[in-house]
C-alpha cells in the first residue's frame, strides 16, 4: 500500500512540474517571437520573465523525473520486468526528447546575446517542441497500460510472447490521451500564468507589461479550453471500447440500461448500487458513449466486484475535472468578450474579471490531478488493463515506511521552497519595462 | 564471433555511463570545489562564480546521461534493474535525494535573488548545492562498487537474499565511491583550468587538479586493495581480462600526462588526458564486470529483454543521436568554445 501511495504522490507531484515544463516554453517563445517581429520591449521582458519560470520548473521537473525513473524500478520491479521489454522504447525516446529540451533550454537561457536572435528563437522553439514530445512518449506508456497491445499473454503461465514494441507504442489510447494531456498542460499553465499577471494588474491596473502578459497567456488558454472538451470526448471513446468498467465508474453508472442518463454530480454508493443526488440528463450517457440517445450502456453490475475500481473516487474525480474545465472555459469566454470589445491593451479590464482569473489559477492543475486520478484509479485493480494486477507488480521489499517518509519529506520541502521562490519571483517581478531598466541600473 | 544485440545495448550503457562521468561527473566536481573554495572573500567568490558560469548552461543536459543509463538498463535488462532496485534501494534512495538537492539548490541559487542584498539565502542554496555535490558521487560509486562486489545474491524467485546494509556499507563499495568523487573533482578542476581566463583563478584550479590527481592514485590503490577480499570475482576479472590491465595502466599514464601538461600549461592537452583517463577507467570497470551486471548472478545474458526490444532501443539511440549529437556539439560550441566567458559580459 505504501508503495502505491508513494508512486501516486510522486507522480502527482511530477505531473504539475512536467505540465509547466511543457507549456511555459510556449509562452516564452511566443513573447520572444513578438519581440523579434515588432520590437515590443514588453514582450522581451515577458520572455525573460517566463524563461526564468521555465528554468526553475524544468529543473525541479528534471530531478523529480529522475526520482520517478528510479521509483519505477524500486517500487514496481515485476511491472518493469515484464513491461520494460514491451513498452520500454517510449521511455528511451522520452529520454531523448528530454535531452533535447535540456540542451536547448541551456542555449535559450544563457545564449541570449551570444547567438543570433533567430537562432535564439529557434532554440526556444526546440524547447517547446521537445517538451511536448516528451509528454507524448510518456503518455504512450500510460496509454498502453490502459489499452495494452503488442504482445500475446498466457493467463495460465503468465508469460508474455510475440512482443511487438511498435504495436505497443501505437496502442489505441496513446493519441487521444496524449492530445488531452498536452492541451491540459497548456490550459493549466496558461490560466496559472494569466492569474499571476492578473494579480499584478490588480495592484497596478496601468501596467502594460502585465497587460501584454495577460493577453498572450489568455489567448493560448482560451483556445486550449475550447478544444479540450473535444479531446476529452475522443479519449472517452477509447475508454468506452477498451475499459468499459472505468467508463461506468467515471459516470457512476451501475445498471446496464438503454437511454442511459448522464449523471452530473452525485455520490455513488457501491452497496446500494445507486448514485443519488445527481442531476440526470436523460439519454445523455448513451449519446456520449455511442452517439445515440437510445444506445445501451453497460453498467458496473456486469463485472465481478473484484474488478471494480473505487467507484466513488473515480466518479468524483471525473466530475471535478469536468467542472474545473467548464469554469475555466467560462472565464476564458468572459475575458475574450472584454478583450474583443477593447481590442487594444491600452484599456484596462474590469476588476471582477481580474479576480475571476486569479481564482482560476489552481483550477487547471486540480483538473490535471483529478483527470490523472480518473485514469489511474479507474484502471484498478489492474496495472496493465486485464493483464497484470497492481498487487502482483508491486515490490516485495518490507519496511518501506522510512523511505516513504523520506521521499514525502523531500517533496513536501521542495514544494514549500518552490512556492517561496515563486512568490518572491512574482512579487518581485517588474511592474513595467521602464521600472526594470531602472532596477538594472542599480 | 558475431556480437549479439543485447551486447550492443550493454556497450551503449557503458558508453553512456562514461559520458555521464566525463560531463555530469565534472558538474558534481564543480560543486566539490564550490564547497572547498579557499582564500579571502573575493577569491572564494571568484572561484564560485567561475564554477557557476561553467556549469549553468550545461548541467541539465549532462544530467540526462544518467537517465539514459537508467532507461537503457530498465528497458534492456529489466531483471538487472529489478535486482538493483531491491538490493540497493537504500543507497539509491539516498543518491536520489542528493540529485534532487543538488539540482534544485543550484537553480534556486541562480534565480532566487532580487539583488545582491539577498546573500544569506544565496549562501544557503550554495551550501546545499555543494554538500550534495560531494555526497552524490560517492553514493553513485558505492552503488557501482556494490554491483561489482559479488555480495548481491538472489533467491530463485528473485527475492534479495543479501544484507541490505552490509552490501554497500563495506570497504570495497565505499572505496569505489571515494574514488569516483576524486575523479569527478579532478575532471572539474582540469576543465576549469581550460575555461577560466584569469591567471590567479587558473593557478587555484591547477593546484586543485594536482591534489585531486594524487587523491585519485591513493583512492585507486585502496580500491585495488579492498577488492581482494571485498570483490573477489571483480579482482580476478581485473587480473585475468586481457583488457583491464592495459586499460588501468593507460589510465594511470594519462593521469600523469595530465599533471605534466598542467605543469607545462598545455591546458587543452591536460583536459584531453584527464578525460581519456576517466573514460578508460569506466571502460575498464565495464570490461572487468563483463558479462555480469549485478555480480555474481545477474548477467547481461540472464537479464536481457527480448531481442526485438534491444533492436528498438538501439534504433532509438541511433535515431535520437542524429538530433542529439549536433545539438550537443552546438551547445558545447556556444558555451565551451574559445572565449566563451568573455562574450557573456
Amino acid at each position: 500500500m505504501i508503495a502505491r501511495v508513494q508512486m501516486a504522490l510522486s507522480l502527482g507531484f511530477h505531473i504539475i512540474f512536467a505540465a509547466i515544463g511543457i507549456a511555459a516554453p510556449l509562452f516564452m517563445v511566443l513573447a520572444e517571437w513578438r519581440h523579434i517581429r515588432t520590437g515590443d520591449p514588453y514582450a522581451l521582458a515577458l520572455s525573460k520573465l517566463w524563461a526564468k519560470g521555465t528554468a526553475i520548473f524544468f529543473a525541479v521537473g528534471a530531478v523529480s523525473g529522475t526520482v520517478l525513473s528510479f521509483e519505477l524500478g524500486l517500487l514496481w520491479p515485476r511491472f518493469m520486468e515484464h513491461a520494460g521489454g514491451i513498452i520500454g522504447a517510449p521511455f528511451g525516446l522520452e529520454g531523448f526528447a528530454f535531452f533535447t529540451e535540456a540542451i536547448f533550454l541551456g542555449i535559450f537561457l544563457y545564449g541570449r546575446g551570444k547567438i543570433g536572435k533567430w537562432a535564439h528563437l529557434g532554440a526556444g522553439v526546440m524547447v517547446a517542441v521537445s517538451g511536448a514530445a516528451s509528454a507524448l512518449f510518456v503518455i504512450m506508456v500510460n496509454g498502453w497500460m490502459n489499452a495494452p497491445a503488442g504482445f500475446d499473454f498466457d493467463p495460465e503461465t503468465k508469460v508474455f510472447s510475440n512482443v511487438d514494441p511498435i504495436a505497443a507504442m501505437f496502442n489505441q489510447a496513446w493519441l487521444p490521451q496524449a492530445v488531452h494531456m498536452i492541451i491540459a498542460a497548456y490550459m493549466a499553465t496558461a490560466f496559472a500564468a494569466a492569474a499571476l499577471h492578473a494579480v499584478r494588474l490588480l495592484k497596478d491596473r496601468e501596467s502594460r507589461l502585465h497587460r501584454r502578459g495577460l493577453s498572450i497567456t489568455m489567448k493560448v488558454g482560451l483556445v486550449a479550453a475550447i478544444v479540450q472538451p473535444l479531446a476529452g470526448d475522443w479519449a472517452a471513446k477509447v475508454i468506452v471500447e477498451r475499459q468499459p468498467v472505468k467508463f461506468a465508474a467515471m459516470e457512476g453508472h451501475f445498471r446496464t440500461e438503454t437511454r442511459a442518463p448522464l449523471l452530473i454530480g452525485g455520490w455513488p454508493n457501491e452497496e446500494t448500487m445507486e448514485t443519488p443526488w445527481a442531476i440526470e440528463i436523460p439519454g445523455g450517457l448513451s449519446f456520449l458513449a455511442a452517439r445515440d440517445f437510445n444506445a445501451e450502456v453497460r453498467g458496473l453490475e456486469e463485472w465481478p466486484r473484484d474488478e471494480w475500481p473505487p467507484v466513488l473516487i473515480t466518479h468524483l474525480s471525473f466530475q471535478v475535472m469536468v467542472a474545473c474545465g467548464m469554469v475555466m472555459l467560462a472565464t476564458g469566454l468572459w475575458w475574450s468578450w472584454h478583450a474583443w470589445r477593447r481590442r487594444t491593451i491600452d484599456r484596462s479590464l474590469p476588476c471582477a474579471l481580474l479576480w475571476a482569473l486569479v481564482m482560476c489559477a489552481p483550477l487547471g492543475f486540480i483538473a490535471i490531478e483529478a483527470g490523472w486520478i480518473v485514469t489511474e484509479v479507474g484502471r484498478q485493480p489492474w496495472i496493465i488493463q486485464g493483464v497484470m494486477r497492481t498487487a502482483d507488480a508491486v515490490t516485495r521489499v518490507e519496511g518501506l515506511g522510512p523511505r516513504f517518509a523520506l521521499f514525502m519529506g523531500v517533496y513536501g520541502l521542495l514544494t514549500v521552497v518552490l512556492i517561496g521562490v515563486m512568490r518572491r519571483q512574482v512579487l518581485g517581478s517588474p511592474m513595467d519595462v521602464v521600472e526594470e531598466g531602472v532596477r538594472d541600473e542599480h | 564471433m558475431s556480437i549479439e544485440l543485447h551486447e550492443w545495448s550493454a556497450a551503449a550503457m557503458i558508453v553512456a555511463l562514461g559520458v555521464y562521468a566525463l560531463l555530469g561527473g565534472a558538474d558534481f566536481g564543480g560543486g566539490v570545489w564550490d564547497l572547498l573554495a579557499t582564500g579571502g572573500r573575493e577569491r572564494k567568490a571568484a572561484q564560485r562564480g567561475a564554477i557557476e558560469r561553467a556549469i549553468g548552461p550545461i548541467w541539465e543536459a549532462n544530467h540526462v546521461w544518467l537517465i539514459v543509463v537508467i532507461v537503457v538498463m530498465f528497458v534492456c535488462f529489466p531483471r538487472a534493474f529489478a535486482a538493483v532496485g531491491e538490493g540497493l534501494h537504500i543507497v539509491l534512495t539516498l543518491m536520489l535525494v542528493g540529485i534532487v538537492a543538488r539540482g534544485t539548490a543550484f537553480v534556486f541559487r541562480a534565480y532566487d535573488q532580487r539583488g545582491p542584498e539577498n546573500t544569506g539565502r544565496r549562501r544557503m542554496w550554495g551550501l546545499i548545492f555543494s554538500v550534495s555535490s560531494v555526497v552524490t558521487p560517492v553514493l553513485l560509486g558505492v552503488a557501482l562498487g556494490a554491483m561489482a562486489s559479488g555480495r548481491m545474491t538472489f533467491a530463485e524467485d528473485g527475492r534479495f537474499t543479501g544484507d541490505l546494509w552490509g552490501v554497500w556499507l563495506a570497504p570495497f563499495p565505499l572505496a569505489v565511491g571515494v574514488f569516483a568523487l576524486c575523479a569527478f573533482a579532478h575532471l572539474a578542476a582540469v576543465y576549469l583550468c581550460v575555461e577560466v581566463e584569469d591567471e590567479a583563478l587558473r593557478r587555484d584550479f591547477r593546484a586543485r587538479a594536482w591534489w585531486s590527481a594524487l587523491a585519485m592514485f591513493l583512492a585507486g590503490g585502496v580500491v585495488r586493495l579492498t577488492a581482494t577480499g571485498g570483490a573477489e570475482g571483480f579482482a580476478d576479472n581485473l587480473m585475468r581480462s586481457a583488457w583491464s590491465i592495459p586499460l588501468a595502466a593507460a589510465a594511470g599514464a594519462a593521469l600523469i600526462g595530465s599533471a605534466l601538461a598542467l605543469r607545462a600549461r598545455w591546458w587543452g592537452l591536460a583536459r584531453l588526458c584527464s578525460g581519456a583517463c576517466v573514460a578508460m577507467l569506466v571502460a575498464g570497470f565495464g570490461a572487468a564486470q563483463w558479462p555480469l551486471l549485478v555480480a555474481p548472478q545477474v548477467s547481461i545474458e540472464s537479464a536481457k529483454a527480448p531481442a526485438a526490444t534491444h533492436g528498438i532501443v538501439l534504433g532509438t539511440l541511433a535515431c535520437g543521436s542524429v538530433i542529439l549529437v549536433p545539438s550537443l556539439v552546438y551547445l558545447m560550441r556556444i558555451f565551451k568554445g574559445p572565449r566563451a566567458f568573455t562574450a557573456l559580459k
